[in-house]
């Protein structure tokens, strides 16, 4: 049965979601805006038989993530920005040995240690890679508290339906805020599907390795990262979702996700009252990235308005999704602030004008 | 009376190897690292019950050898990943298999950490005081005077640092049960290693905690001097800087002898 509706820290929406999700392994490393997280799984962890660590680092912790997962576990870890460029390396390493296994990333401020403000800054790092060498990383961007404790189901049913460390996307505003949310129920770790690659010992079969060096002179790395690809081809083709909320008489569709989004919709309901009609278009996995669904959406407008909580990140991913089927209009602020609906919806009157005078135009 | 009755069986090939020429370099220590292991797990029938980490470095393929479960670790952090499995896996036996660059320079933290929270694990570790798989240069533990790519002329204290006693570190920890240090460079000493790695996988079975093997290794390519002499120097120079001799032992087992 689902929960009764609870108001709850966005933090501690992940971690018990993560809890019902079937995570028994939690490993992490205190850092500003998430510390809520491993707080509430060091008290929540022992009382249903999982394990919590807390890490001497953000390396040791995401190591600790693929242990974890080798032996078969369900296994997470949380930081926010600076945390996550440690993790990397560990991504890159259970990408290339497809291990499963949920990270979560509550963005704030950077470059650097940066602030500890919400910030949206970490899209490039989250979609292009993060660590060394040709793989991907899924992305699920919650919009709000509901779907942080909905889409980490989600991410730990593809981590392991593909073998490979997805990345839930959050932000310091999202990791803090209250908002009611009702859980899914528990799953039960019997019903998961059994693997058939974990070590676990060899009793009663052949010995298992599981590595990421690839020597062979036979092309076995080439070989391997074409069956990544595949992989990630399988994951485009099964896993894209987005939202939109748009209407006939949109002119323009605005592009947003998490906490952005939420400003952009607030935006909309002010400018709809104005009688300028601007659609939302709300991408919740950012790896893959819902394009034909942009494209198609785009090509019923003149113009396409992006807003983020970044200098300009995922503004790329909409110009490929686009091209130069609609006019796109840049809006995006550096991580420290939080704009107001009022911002955005100047935005959107000036984009709606052309004038160029908040925002900036792309030229495609 | 049959051939199988009037014969026993005293020695063979452990069933914990798997019957594949090795890469390692004549008069290498590893190879014997291996067999001791090998050995020791087939003695006290864990073979089926085994995980084992890797390093990365010249063990790095080690699972082509060994003939029971092996994930391979990122550089330094085999005791992390192997935290992890342990943590899921209680009632196995979980070791790792680490060189002196994996274990004491980029994995300092991961060794450090996991010792110290006492994880129920088996670390054997082989100190050749030089990088192999990289081909010779300066590792944590090269001697002082000792020639390595990196130490053009000898490691020198001022330019270089000291040779690092990782051991001796861990041993001050309340999380760690039990450390020796044997080389694998007379029989008497490797007769003493494999005891001293059974001793260490018996205080994990045991729920005792943290335990090393320290198994000083010899390196007669990187070292660039013959296998006869590798040896020699380990036995009459590198146990200069690293006693050989039990450094921690609060097992509170009686040693037969």
């Amino acid at each position: 049965m689902p929960s009764e509706k609870m108001l709850m820290n966005g933090s501690h929406v992940v971690a018990e979601a993560a809890v019902r999700a079937g995570c028994r392994y939690y490993f992490g490393y205190p850092i500003t805006p998430q510390n809520e997280l491993p707080e509430y799984l060091s008290a929540r962890m022992p009382e249903i038989g999982g394990t919590f660590i807390q890490g001497e680092s953000e390396i040791a912790s995401i190591n600790m993530v693929l242990g974890a997962s080798v032996a078969g576990g369900r296994a997470m870890t949380s930081s926010s920005s600076p945390g996550v460029s440690l993790k990397q390396e560990g991504i890159s390493y259970m990408a290339g040995m497809e291990l499963p296994g949920v990270i979560i990333n509550m963005m704030r401020g950077g470059p650097g240690l940066g602030n500890i403000a919400p910030s949206a800054a970490d899209y490039f790092q989250a979609t292009r890679g993060g660590g060394h060498g040709d793989y991907r990383t899924p992305v699920l961007a919650p919009g709000g508290s509901q779907e942080l404790a909905d889409l980490t189901f989600v991410a730990f049913d593809i981590a392991d339906k593909y073998r490979t460390p997805v990345m839930l996307l959050g932000d310091g505003l999202m990791g803090q805020v209250m908002e009611p949310v009702v859980f899914p129920d528990f799953i039960n770790l019997e019903d998961l599907p059994k693997k058939d690659w974990i070590l676990d010992g060899c009793k009663g079969r052949e010995p298992r390795a599981l590595f990421s060096l690839l020597l062979g002179q036979d092309g076995q790395l080439y070989k391997h990262n074409l069956h990544l690809q595949e992989k990630y081809d399988q994951i485009t083709a099964n896993e894209l979702r987005w939202e939109t909320k748009t209407q006939d008489e949109d002119e323009m569709i605005i592009v947003a996700y998490g906490t952005a989004a939420r400003i952009a919709e607030s935006a909309i309901e002010e400018l709809r009252a104005e009688g300028l009609n601007v659609g939302l278009f709300r991408p919740i996995t950012l790896w893959p990235y819902p394009m034909a669904a942009l494209r198609e959406l785009a090509s019923k407008v003149s113009k396409v308005a992006v807003f983020e909580l970044s200098m300009g990140q995922m503004v790329e991913d909409v110009v490929l999704s686009v091209g130069d089927r609609a006019e796109i209009h840049f809006y995006g602020l550096p991580g420290g602030i939080i704009p107001t609906p009022a911002d955005v919806a100047d935005f959107l009157r000036s984009a709606s004008r052309g004038d160029g005078k908040v925002g900036r135009r792309i030229d495609v | 009376m049959s051939a199988e009755a009037a014969y026993k069986k005293i020695f063979g090939f452990p069933e914990s190897l798997k019957d594949n020429p090795t890469h390692y370099c004549p008069g290498c220590g590893h190879s014997i690292a291996h067999r001791l292991v090998a050995e020791c797990l087939d003695e006290m029938n864990l073979r089926e019950e085994t995980i084992g980490v890797p390093p990365v470095g010249c063990a790095v393929l080690a699972y082509n050898y060994f003939n029971f479960d092996m994930v391979e670790a990122p550089h330094g952090r085999a005791l992390a990943v192997a935290t992890g499995i342990k943590r899921v896996h209680p009632d196995k036996l979980v070791l790792t298999y680490q060189g002196d660059g994996d274990l004491a320079a980029i994995g300092t933290a991961e060794t450090i950490h996991a010792a110290n929270r006492g994880e129920r694990i088996s670390t054997i570790f082989i100190n050749n005081a030089i990088y192999g798989m990289t081909g010779g240069q300066m590792a944590p533990t090269t001697t002082l005077g000792q020639n390595a790519t990196t130490t053009p002329g000898g490691r020198d204290q001022r330019l270089h640092g000291n040779p690092i006693d990782i051991s001796q570190m861990l041993a001050v920890s309340n999380g760690v049960v039990y450390v020796e240090r044997c080389a694998l460079t007379t029989i008497k000493q490797i007769n003493r290693a494999k005891k001293a790695i059974k001793k260490s996988f018996r205080c994990q079975l045991d729920d005792l905690g943290f335990s090393l093997v320290e198994l000083l290794s010899p390196c007669p390519t990187n070292w660039k001097i013959s296998p006869k002499d590798a040896w020699k120097w380990v036995n009459e120079e590198m146990v200069k800087t690293y006693p050989l001799g039990v450094i921690k032992d609060i097992t509170g087992y009686e040693d037969k002898k």
